[in-house]
Formats: C-alpha cells, sequence, structure tokens
C-alpha cells in the first residue's frame, strides 16, 4: 500500500502526541521515585510514634526519661527507666570520639597541609577501606583480639566492657572524620596559605591559625556526624560490650546501649504485644531523636557558618 | 610614630621549625595509625580462621559441631537477599537522582527532599529494622522473609546510591546537553540517549559501592528477623532466610573459642567478597571513566 502525504502527516502527529505523552509522565514517574524518600521518613517516624505511644499507656513517660534502672526482663515488677542505656550509649560515644577526634583531625590535617599529592592519592583510599570493613567483623575483632590485648594491662577488665568496643567504633569512625574534615580543609584557598607561608609562618602555624579557623564549620560538623554514628552503632557493641544495663560511666564494666537493648529483644524472640515488645520502640525513637538532632545540628553549621570565599 | 625594626630572632625561628617538623611527625603517625590497625585487623583474622576455610565450609550447614559447621545457607540468603536489594534500589535510587538533578525545580520542597535525604543517611540502621519489622514483616504481612529483607535494604542503602548517582549524573559536561538540546532533542530523549549512557560508569561504581556496604550490613536484617539456625536452601522470596554477617554475629557471640574461629573464617569470605566488588567498582572506573 501507498502511504499518502495524508498518512504520514497523521502518523508523525500520533507519534508525537506519544512522546508528548512520554514527555510529561517520565518527571511524574520520577518525582513519585523521589518523594518515595520522604514516605520512607515518614514511615519511621509514624511507626516508632505510634508504637512508643501505645508503650507509653503502660509505662509512664515520666519513669522512663527518669528511671535509673533498666530491668525489663523482671517477671514481677519490670523497671522501664533509659538513663542506663542512655549513660551506655554515651560512654561508648565518649570513649569513640576520644579516638577518633585525634587520630581523624591529626589525619586530616596531615592529608591537606603536609602529603605530597601522590603520597595522599595512597594514603585516603587504604584509610577509607577501614569504613568499609563490615561492623560484625569490628565486633569480632574487639571481643576477640582487642579485649584480651586490653587485659594484658588490665588483668582485672571483664571480657565484656565498654573500653574495648569504644575504642574499636572509634576506630571505625576514623576515616569518616579524616575525610569530611580533609575535604572542609581543602576548600580554604590555597592564596591565604601562601600569603601566609610568604610571610614566614611554618607549615603547623598556617595549619593551626589559617587552615583550621577558616574550615572549622566544616570540622565541626564532621566531628557531629562522627558522634552521631557513634551513638547508632550496633553490631560492635553487642558483639562485645555485653548485656549490662549499668547507669554510670565507668569504662571497664559490662554496660548496654540503646543499639545493643534493641538488638537483644529481636534476638530474643520477645512475644509480639508484649511490654518488651514496644520497649524497643520507645528506646529506638530516642535513639533516632538523638541522631536526627545532631545530623540536622551538623547540617545546619555546615551550612550557616561556611566562610564563603 | 616610631618604627620597630623587628631583628630575626634564630633561636625562635629554628624552634618553630622544629615544632612543625616535631608535628608534621606526628600528624603522619597518626594517619598511619588507622592503616596499622587495619593491617593487624586482617592479619588477626586470617590467621584466626583460615584453619577452619575449606570448601566444606562453603557447602557445609550451620550446625552445632563447629568443625562442621558451614555458611551454604548464609551465602545463599545474602544471594536471595542482594537479588531483591539491586533492582529495587538501583531503580529508586538512580529515578531519584535523575528527578533531582534534571527536572527538580530550585524550591522549597526539593531542599526538602535532598535535606531529608541527607538526613536518611544518618539514620541508624537499627532504626531501619524497626522501620521494616513494623512495616514490611507486619503491616503488609511478608513475615520474616526475604522479600521483606531485601525491601528493608533497599531503603537503608538508596540515599547512598541517589548521591553516588546524583554525583556521575552532574559530571556530564553543559555542551553535550546543548548538543542534544540543538539537535531537536526532547528532555526525556537526553535523559535516555545522552545522560544515562555517559553516567552509567560512574553510577556503576557508586552502586557497587553501596551494594557492598549492603552485603555487610547486619543490624537491620537481625531486626527483621533473618534467623541463625537454616538448614535449608531457600526455594521463594517469601522463605525466611540468615545472611553472612548475622551468621558470623551468631557465631562470634557463642562463649566457645571454636566458633569465634570459624566466625573468623566467615569474616574472612565476607571481607574476600567485600573486596571483590570493590575491585570490580575500580576497574569499572578505570575503564570508562571518561575525560572531558
Amino acid at each position: 500500500m501507498k502511504s499518502t502525504i495524508r498518512d504520514r502527516i497523521q502518523q508523525n502527529q500520533s507519534k508525537q502526541s506519544y512522546q508528548n505523552k512520554i514527555e510529561t509522565i517520565m518527571p511524574m514517574l520520577f518525582l513519585l521515585m523521589a518523594s518515595l524518600s520522604i514516605l520512607v521518613t515518614a514511615g519511621i517516624i509514624f511507626t516508632l510514634f505510634r508504637e512508643t505511644i501505645y508503650f507509653f499507656s503502660q509505662v509512664p513517660f515520666i519513669d522512663f526519661i527518669t528511671g535509673t534502672e533498666w530491668y525489663p526482663f523482671f517477671a514481677n515488677n519490670p523497671s522501664y527507666g533509659i538513663l542506663p542505656l542512655l549513660s551506655g550509649t554515651f560512654t561508648i560515644a565518649a570513649i569513640a570520639m576520644a579516638v577518633a577526634v585525634p587520630f581523624g583531625l591529626a589525619a586530616a590535617i596531615y592529608l591537606s597541609e603536609y602529603a605530597s599529592d601522590r603520597r595522599r592519592k595512597v594514603l585516603k583510599p587504604i584509610l577509607e577501606v577501614l569504613a568499609g570493613v563490615p561492623t560484625v567483623v569490628y565486633g569480632l575483632f574487639a571481643l576477640t583480639f582487642v579485649t584480651p590485648l586490653l587485659q594484658t594491662f588490665m588483668p582485672s577488665l571483664p571480657i565484656f566492657n565498654a573500653l574495648s568496643p569504644g575504642i574499636v567504633v572509634g576506630i571505625m569512625i576514623i576515616p569518616q572524620v579524616a575525610s569530611l574534615s580533609q575535604e572542609a580543609m581543602n576548600a580554604v584557598p590555597q592564596s591565604m596559605r601562601d600569603g601566609a607561608l610568604a610571610l614566614g609562618a611554618t607549615r603547623l602555624e598556617v595549619a593551626l591559625k589559617i587552615v583550621i579557623p577558616g574550615s572549622l564549620s566544616g570540622i565541626i560538623s564532621s566531628l557531629v556526624l562522627g558522634l552521631s554514628r557513634a551513638i547508632g552503632e550496633t553490631m560492635i557493641v553487642a558483639t562485645a560490650a555485653g548485656s549490662t544495663p549499668n547507669l554510670g560511666f565507668t569504662p571497664t564494666e559490662s554496660i548496654q546501649t540503646m543499639t545493643a537493648y534493641i538488638v537483644q529483644v529481636s534476638l530474643g524472640d520477645a512475644t509480639f504485644g508484649s511490654t518488651i515488645y514496644y520497649s524497643i520502640y520507645a528506646v529506638g525513637m530516642t535513639l533516632f531523636l538523638f541522631t536526627l538532632i545532631m545530623n540536622l545540628f551538623a547540617n545546619h553549621i555546615s551550612r550557616k557558618y561556611r566562610e564563603v570565599y | 610614630m616610631k618604627n620597630k625594626v623587628v631583628v630575626p630572632d634564630e633561636k625562635q625561628i629554628s624552634r618553630r621549625i622544629t615544632k612543625n617538623k616535631l608535628a608534621q611527625g606526628i600528624f603522619f603517625l597518626a594517619t598511619l595509625f588507622g592503616m596499622v590497625v587495619l593491617a593487624t585487623l586482617i592479619i588477626r583474622i586470617f590467621s584466626q580462621g583460615i584453619g577452619y576455610l575449606n570448601i566444606d565450609f562453603l557447602t557445609n550447614y550451620a550446625s552445632r559441631r563447629p568443625e562442621d559447621a558451614g555458611i551454604k545457607a548464609a551465602l545463599l540468603g545474602t544471594i536471595w537477599v542482594m537479588s531483591i536489594t539491586i533492582p529495587v534500589s538501583l531503580i529508586l535510587g538512580v529515578g531519584t537522582s535523575i528527578y533531582l538533578e534534571e527536572y527538580a525545580p530550585k524550591n522549597k520542597f526539593t531542599r526538602f527532599i535532598e535535606l531529608n535525604l541527607a538526613n536518611l543517611a544518618g539514620v541508624p540502621s537499627v532504626v531501619f529494622g524497626l522501620l521494616g519489622l513494623t512495616v514490611f514483616v507486619r503491616l503488609l504481612g511478608m513475615g520474616r522473609s526475604i522479600l521483606a529483607g531485601g525491601l528493608t535494604m533497599s531503603l537503608l542503602i538508596l540515599p547512598v546510591i541517589v548521591v553516588a548517582s546524583k554525583e556521575a549524573i552532574r559530571s556530564i559536561p553543559q555542551e553535550q546537553y546543548e548538543a542534544a538540546y540543538a539537535m531537536g532533542a526532547t528532555k526525556w530523549q537526553i535523559i535516555r540517549t545522552v545522560v544515562l549512557p555517559a553516567a552509567t560508569p560512574g553510577i556503576l561504581t557508586g552502586a557497587i559501592l553501596s551494594l557492598s556496604r549492603g552485603v555487610g550490613e547486619t543490624a537491620s536484617l537481625l531486626m527483621i528477623g533473618a534467623m541463625t539456625f537454616i538448614a535449608y536452601t531457600p526455594t521463594s522470596i517469601l522463605d525466611s532466610f540468615t545472611i553472612l554477617p548475622i551468621q558470623i554475629f551468631s557465631w562470634a557471640s557463642r562463649p566457645q573459642a571454636e566458633f569465634q574461629a570459624v566466625a573468623a573464617a566467615g569474616s574472612i569470605v565476607l571481607l574476600i567478597i567485600l573486596i571483590l566488588m570493590n575491585s570490580l567498582a575500580i576497574v569499572i572506573r578505570n575503564k570508562y571513566s571518561k575525560r572531558y
């Protein structure tokens, strides 16, 4: 059959209207996918809220946030005071930061101010491998290597303690602190360094008096993000810190963090609908709020107080 | 006003120079510290677990006796979970980044999506586990299945994939767009024929790195209730399952030193898988990375 001009025009038009349809459908499809991430956050908040509210209908809110004892597994008279879990979490976080801040910042200064390009290209990827080691492997390492190592110096250290997993969590977040801080330091323009060097400053003086003040917002934000990761870290503490919720900040004792408690309950098959089952949502909510505030805070300072060059 | 001539103080200068040298040494040692730990960890895990690593270890199911224990169910479980996570997280992640880079207007809603993604990246994985437990396992009735686990893990690594794909898309130079527009291409045609082909190596590299994070991820799937003792091969996505890191955790938390050595053997396999994935990502990046 021979196609007439009219047919061809019609064909072309239907093709165009098909194309027009695609042009309007595709953006909507992608918008839908992008909106899904909001749905995920909404889902997290909704599920945590719903079950937490149910939990508070069984355990008074005041008892939860001021209680100094966390004994959910006592058959009669269980107590749900979150403070021991909070102190455990912050003990781990404090030890981790005591490791990650000095080593992370020193590595960042070295990579950004001292290392040659070639050396940086070798060192940085190796350092980032540290961040890629699965946390279970770190947990095993803490339990079977770091703890026995510490015990040779401190014979009274129990197998489960806060010190060893705290140190290992700190090692795990060194790469994050180092690479985010280094990026912030890189944003300080070279001309400022050159100016100071020309005036006779040493590299150390440039680093401490020019680069660090100039990138302070980025550095602080990297530290806050590191802290938030230390608080949310689960497997290392679940493996090596034990499961004794103790109120206090003694690193040489067995403790329990919020994350480790959630894992403990989910392993123990708590009956669906029991108070213990709902308690993991209340603890999860507390954990979520802490990390959310820190992430927002880190985002805020890195944006608001950034020096613009 | 009197001009004061500053006479350089030799002693002071040499002191400052020494201080700088000293600091450089300290900073360098601090950088090495992480690497020393990494080397120690790898040597330690290998020497601890190598004795249990053999063909039987790969083909046996978990066992009550350490010498018979194997990771068959865990390895297969990881592969099954990944077979759900890979398509779901890739489609959602690439779709989201195409929207943000190509279509999104600069308004409050777009900024909100971006802030939201940044925050999701910082949400602890146990919290994702709680979400999966409530929504997928209970609300949608999937049970403690591979499907529920795969979907939970997809959501967990979604923010990382989005960041990687956005970067890949952003690195395409403006001239390519302009050339395509000049030839009369529409937006979707440009995305399909210019953006996606050019960004694929970058997206793939980022995706493999994010997925390797998923392979080592434990806490969220532990919440889903991935069982630790499974002695059969899954046959559908609704079967219960275990994954390699969870199997390692369950061995590591036993008091016997033998089981901890078995856990180390499992860790070796896990580390080798991760090294292979990362090498693949590097190969793709080096082979296909274009310089504009």
